[in-house]
């Protein structure tokens, strides 16, 4: 089932699915809890990073593709910490998708956060905030590498 | 033995205060026997990262509806789930929640299809406590499951239907949502995902009186006078009116029905939680586009 979706993604995905709702619920208040703050260099920059308006809660991110030859994408996001639900989304991405090449991460299905078996435990509505930040993200690693 | 009621004179002018509590008295009466506090968020993870000390969580989501038929728990569903909480039918209930307590008023409304006896509101909400700097904590403590009886909803009362809101129509509606989701220009509320309704507007004949003109800026009921400014005077309501609210999916119009009920002393309002994810579906219902209330053909 996820054999189509990058390692450290797949591995995510595939704890999900081995856990129950309530621990489900649980790995997600781990994601958001271990989600990095915006680095200070971004701190100034906060009008350039790009609203998913997917999600309800305020949440904000931004790509940066390294020159190297696999043009390494990095992720950062800005979300409050009322809004956990959204931060543990954004979480699984940083921790899914950072340090891979763009064209790993442009190969990740739009459908992977569907992947996760949250659709129970926050209800499939939330989860489509998931996928924009997952479309909001590729979008920008194809115009940064391009 | 009852609980007192929170005795506080910024609750004594609504027109029913027992069903309110500050801040001051929860933090009293977090030990009280007999008393069990309820935090019910939109965020399914939000009571996880920190919560008033021994509430216990209800979600919306996963607690209150029904897991495959658009409805809420059943009878059965409903005993588990309040013995579980460890919630006897005599026990006080004190809800709260973020976003200035919708879903903590949306589960209060649905305990109250079931007739529990004793529930009580926190005013400001979670936002409220939290600001005054009190007591947060991720300890969850046990709960000891006590019984509690089978008793089957009632949704004569309290709850309207579709085909409720047909008949009604011609009578006073309330339609809590954002302007911009009454005139139809919106089909979902500002910043919030699309939610899937086929045509925009509001019910013929409702008045739009968006749910946050009931809360002052810090997350609290405002007091008695301003909120018959809004809703005798300015929505044209008179307390004996047999009035329907409604909004998208009955959570936000859950806020308003606390308000004109207990607040205000409505005897007769009812809560359409079809809402507009019904009506906005629905084959030849009526539907009135802009910013007027428009009329009802008859």
């Amino acid at each position: 089932m996820s054999d189509d979706l990058p390692a450290a993604f797949a591995e995510i995905a595939d704890d999900f699915s081995a856990a129950t709702t309530r621990q489900r619920l649980d790995l997600l208040l781990e994601f958001s809890d271990e989600l990095p703050g915006l680095p200070e260099r971004l701190h100034d920059a906060r009008d350039s990073l790009e609203r998913v308006d997917e999600c309800q809660s305020p949440v904000f991110l931004t790509v940066e593709v390294e020159p190297d030859a696999d043009r390494t994408v990095h992720l950062f996001f800005d979300a409050p910490l009322e809004a956990p639900t959204t931060r543990g989304f954004a979480g699984i991405l940083q921790a899914g998708l950072d340090g891979l090449s763009a064209a790993q991460v442009l190969a990740v299905p739009d459908d992977a956060p569907m992947r996760l078996g949250l659709a129970e435990a926050v209800s499939p509505l939330r989860l489509r905030g998931m996928v924009g930040m997952l479309g909001r993200i590729k979008r920008q690693v194809r115009v940064k590498s391009g | 033995m009852p609980v007192a009621h929170d005795p506080h004179p910024s609750l004594a002018e609504y027109a029913h205060p027992e069903r309110l509590v500050t801040t001051t008295w929860l933090a009293e009466n977090l030990d009280t026997p007999g008393v069990v506090v309820v935090e019910s968020d939109e965020d399914v993870l939000l009571y996880d990262t920190g919560h008033i000390p021994g509430a216990v969580k209800i979600d919306w989501h996963l607690d209150l509806n029904d897991s495959v038929t658009r409805d809420y728990v059943d009878g059965e569903g409903f005993a588990r789930l309040m013995g579980s909480a460890g919630i006897t039918r005599d026990t006080t209930v004190v809800l709260y929640g973020d976003a200035s307590n919708w879903w903590a008023a949306y589960a209060l409304w649905v305990f109250s299809l079931f007739g529990h006896p004793d529930l009580r509101l926190l005013n400001g909400g979670r936002a409220a406590w939290v600001a005054e700097g009190r007591p947060m904590t991720r300890e969850v403590r046990p709960v000891e499951p006590v019984p509690y009886p089978v008793v089957e909803r009632d949704d004569s009362v309290l709850r309207a239907f579709k085909d409720d809101v047909l008949a009604h129509l011609g009578s006073p509606l309330i339609d809590v949502r954002s302007p911009g989701e009454y005139s139809g220009e919106l089909l979902h509320m500002p910043d919030y995902p699309q939610e899937g309704a086929l045509r925009g507007g509001h019910i013929p004949g409702a008045v739009n009186v968006p749910w946050a003109k009931a809360a002052a800026a810090d997350g609290r009921f405002r007091s008695r006078a301003e909120l018959a400014e809004v809703y005798l005077d300015g929505a044209g309501l008179t307390p004996d009116d047999e009035v329907v609210t409604y909004c998208r999916i009955g959570e936000r119009s859950s806020h308003t029905w606390f308000v004109l009920t207990y607040l205000l002393g409505f005897d007769h309002v009812r809560n359409y939680d079809g809402s507009w994810t019904e009506w906005g579906n629905a084959v030849r219902v009526p539907v009135v586009q802009g910013s007027e209330p428009g009329t009802v053909d008859t």
